[in-house]
């Protein structure tokens, strides 16, 4: 090991900690050391100009706090049943898995009977077994060599949800991935891990969401590897409702194989600071993505969503649909990134970033971005920023409906377009009445005409 | 006569109307009355006022009066919200209908009258009862049934815009409705289709004030009484005679004889 200096005592004391009582098999703590080792080398990224990964999200309150790795308690943290059910979409026929401050909790949790050889259970329990799959898998996809929150989180691998689709398996139910933070004496952090391997011509439906029940200053630190293989349909959901003091960074990363097919919808509301860090590759030909986003800002909330696709190869599809609604003093970032590579000819690709901005203080970084590197392509991109005006809501008012009225139908309206997409009953659902409550229904009006 | 059920009442009374945007008058003194059953249109040319005076009569919020008052069923309309004035029974169709990103015209409706109803007293509908009642309505304005699922006015064509005020109008039966130049844009077939579903909820127990710039929306609804509105004023006021006279003079013809006898 170099003699580099330590450049986060707290991760690093907690790294130390955490390797001594969890050993594992040799494979995983030389994992864990590279990681660390690199998440050091790296430092947390900083924004600046000529980072553009990193341009308009500031990390430095991040930074300045000395997370705390949660102790150990009982594995409900206290909770109850009827509280974990309430916090996010649930459904008891489902497979779901509830983890409280990073930690799977049995108590919490309901798994169905296996559907086809689908394997579902906690990674911990995965990597004390030293399960074959895991071990291949881990890591493959969410590379941590120029990713420090990557690097942080496998270093710190122990806990999170590790499933398993056989070829031809079609899980007809939801696997239901529920990470739950609560209050510590100090700021916590986790790192939940998630490692989904979809072998061929099968079928899944994930839902993951995240929320934070202390209105404190936690930080998650999530990530989520998806492998589809040839011929697979998986449909994605992933919800985080954090607290306004919040931080979460969640990086996701799927690779598709030859004719499979991902829809991913992301729901975000809450943090000081969230970043959703998404990637998509579309890994050979026939492979098809739609992505699709909403997220919602108030205060002086910050979201930034990152997402990357990538047409590797030929006669790739893919869509990317993201809208914000902003309010407060909030920031909203949106960074869209469609790549199309020289021999992946024939790719079709449209992105759209819409926002609604409901105050004068909001902003929003829209960007939208093409790298076309092949010649026979059809892509487009947009992105939007709108307001609710005089005009509009006077119109409204002139049909005898009031301003509180107005406004909160045309913010649904707009979040509509996005929720409405949702086709699992119980997500819907949850989405239409929590998700939904969560957002402002406040606006000032812009504008009127001369 | 003002009794309280409002029974002899003057729908609404206009007493020398002074309006200002952006500093310049815009409405210079105007005085008309409108009693229930009967059809006011206000003509004039472009830049005469007449749209200013629809929009100060729904409450938009941008002009400012500075004169005068609207007496509307015995109450000061100018101390009202717009949808205070929509669930009292006044109804503006809009000149440029405005798109509603998203929202169901069938939710917007229904919203519309559950705020009618509940300012009435009445229960919100069903959402059968709502549809029987919607059915019923867009076969009187001969609309398009598929409007209702689609977003409001979004995509819509001009004549779909403007058949989508008349539809509103019919669900919501205001006391005092004001078309502001629902006539411009319109293809004869539409203007027909228009006019016919305004006649039809012409009645006794309401009013209409029709502001147009052309004759042609008054050959298939006849009103009562014209007034002619230059520079902010009413110049002159007749029966139905006098529209057919600007038609055939122009505007000019007032213009000159207003000038004339001053």
């Amino acid at each position: 090991m170099t003699t580099s200096t330590i450049r986060y005592p707290r991760y690093h004391e907690d790294f130390q900690a955490l390797a001594a009582i969890r050993p594992g098999p040799s494979w995983l703590v030389d994992l864990r050391a590279a990681a660390w080792d690199r998440f050091n080398e790296l430092g947390l990224p900083t924004a600046r100009r000529g980072n553009e990964r990193w341009k308009y999200t500031n990390l430095r309150p991040l930074a300045a706090i000395a997370f705390e790795s949660p102790q150990a308690t009982d594995s409900t943290g206290g909770l109850d049943a009827g509280t974990v059910r309430s916090l996010a979409p649930w459904d008891e026929a489902w497979t779901n898995l509830v983890f409280v401050d990073g930690k799977f909790s049995e108590a919490l949790s309901t798994i169905a009977p296996a559907q086809n050889g689908t394997v579902c259970s906690d990674l911990a329990s995965a990597l004390n077994g030293n399960s074959g799959p895991v071990r291949d898998g881990l890591a493959q996809l969410a590379s941590f060599d120029d990713d420090a929150f990557a690097a942080l989180n496998t270093a710190f691998i122990n806990d999170g949800a590790s499933i398993q689709v056989p070829d031809n398996a079609v899980t007809a139910s939801p696997v239901n991935l529920v990470f739950v933070s609560t209050a510590g004496p100090q700021p916590q952090v986790t790192h939940p891990r998630t490692l989904v391997q979809v072998g061929r011509n099968a079928r899944l439906t994930l839902v993951e969401s995240y929320v934070d029940l202390t209105g404190g200053s936690n930080f998650t630190n999530a990530v989520l590897e998806m492998a589809v293989g040839q011929g697979s349909h998986v449909d994605h959901f992933r919800l985080l409702m954090d607290t306004p003091d919040g931080f979460h960074v969640g990086t996701s990363r799927v690779l598709q194989g030859q004719d499979s097919s991902v829809t991913s919808s992301s729901f975000t509301t809450g943090a000081a600071m969230a970043r959703n860090d998404f990637l998509v590759t579309l890994d050979a030909p026939g492979a098809s993505c739609d992505l699709r986003g909403l997220y919602a800002t108030t205060g002086s909330q910050h979201i930034d969503n990152l997402i990357n696709i990538d047409h590797a190869k030929p006669h790739t599809t893919s869509r990317l649909f993201y809208k914000g609604i902003l309010s407060g003093k909030s920031r909203a970032v949106f960074g869209g990134t469609v790549t199309v590579r020289r021999d992946a000819q024939k790719a079709d690709s449209r992105q759209t970033d819409k926002n609604l901005v409901l105050s004068h203080e909001a902003e929003v970084d829209s960007k939208p971005s093409l790298l076309i590197y092949a010649d026979d392509v059809q892509c487009g991109h947009g992105a939007t920023a709108g307001h609710i005006d005089q005009d509009t809501l006077f119109y409204m008012q002139s049909r005898g409906l009031d301003r509180a009225t107005a406004t909160k139908m045309l913010i649904q309206a707009f979040a509509a377009e996005i929720v409405d997409t949702v086709g699992v009953e119980q997500v819907h659902g949850f989405l239409e009445t929590v998700f939904a409550g969560s957002i402002p229904a406040e606006s000032v009006v812009f504008g009127g005409r001369p | 006569m003002n009794d309280s059920n409002g029974n002899n009442q003057p729908m609404l009374e206009v007493h020398d109307l002074h309006v200002k945007v952006a500093d310049s008058g815009i409405l210079n003194g105007i005085d008309f009355l409108v009693n229930a059953g009967e059809v006011h249109a206000i003509m004039g040319p472009n830049g005469s006022g007449k749209s200013t005076l629809a929009n100060v009569l729904a409450g938009r919020p941008e002009y400012e009066i500075t004169q005068g008052e609207v007496v509307y069923r015995g109450n000061d309309l100018l101390a009202m919200e717009p949808e205070e004035r929509a669930r009292q029974g006044v109804f503006l169709a809009f000149q440029y209908p405005v798109e509603l990103p998203g929202v169901r015209a069938w939710q917007f409706l229904k919203a519309a009258v559950d705020a009618l109803r509940e300012h009435n007293g009445e229960e919100e509908l069903s959402a059968r009862e709502f549809d029987r009642m919607l059915r019923e309505k867009i076969q009187m304005v001969e609309i398009d049934p598929d409007l209702a699922r689609r977003t409001v006015n979004e995509g819509f064509s001009g004549g779909e815009k403007k058949r989508n005020e008349i539809l509103q109008m019919a669900m919501l039966e205001p006391k005092l409705a004001v078309l502001d130049e629902t006539d411009s844009g319109l293809d004869i077939d539409a203007l027909r289709i228009v006019a016919d579903g305004v006649n039809k909820l012409r009645s006794d127990s309401n009013a209409i004030v029709l502001v147009t710039h052309y004759q042609r929306m008054l050959n298939y609804i006849t009103p009562d009484f014209v007034h002619v509105l230059m520079d902010g004023r009413i110049v002159r006021s007749g029966g139905p005679a006098l529209a057919h006279e600007l038609e055939e003079k122009g505007y000019d013809w007032i213009r000159e004889s207003v000038e004339a006898s001053q």
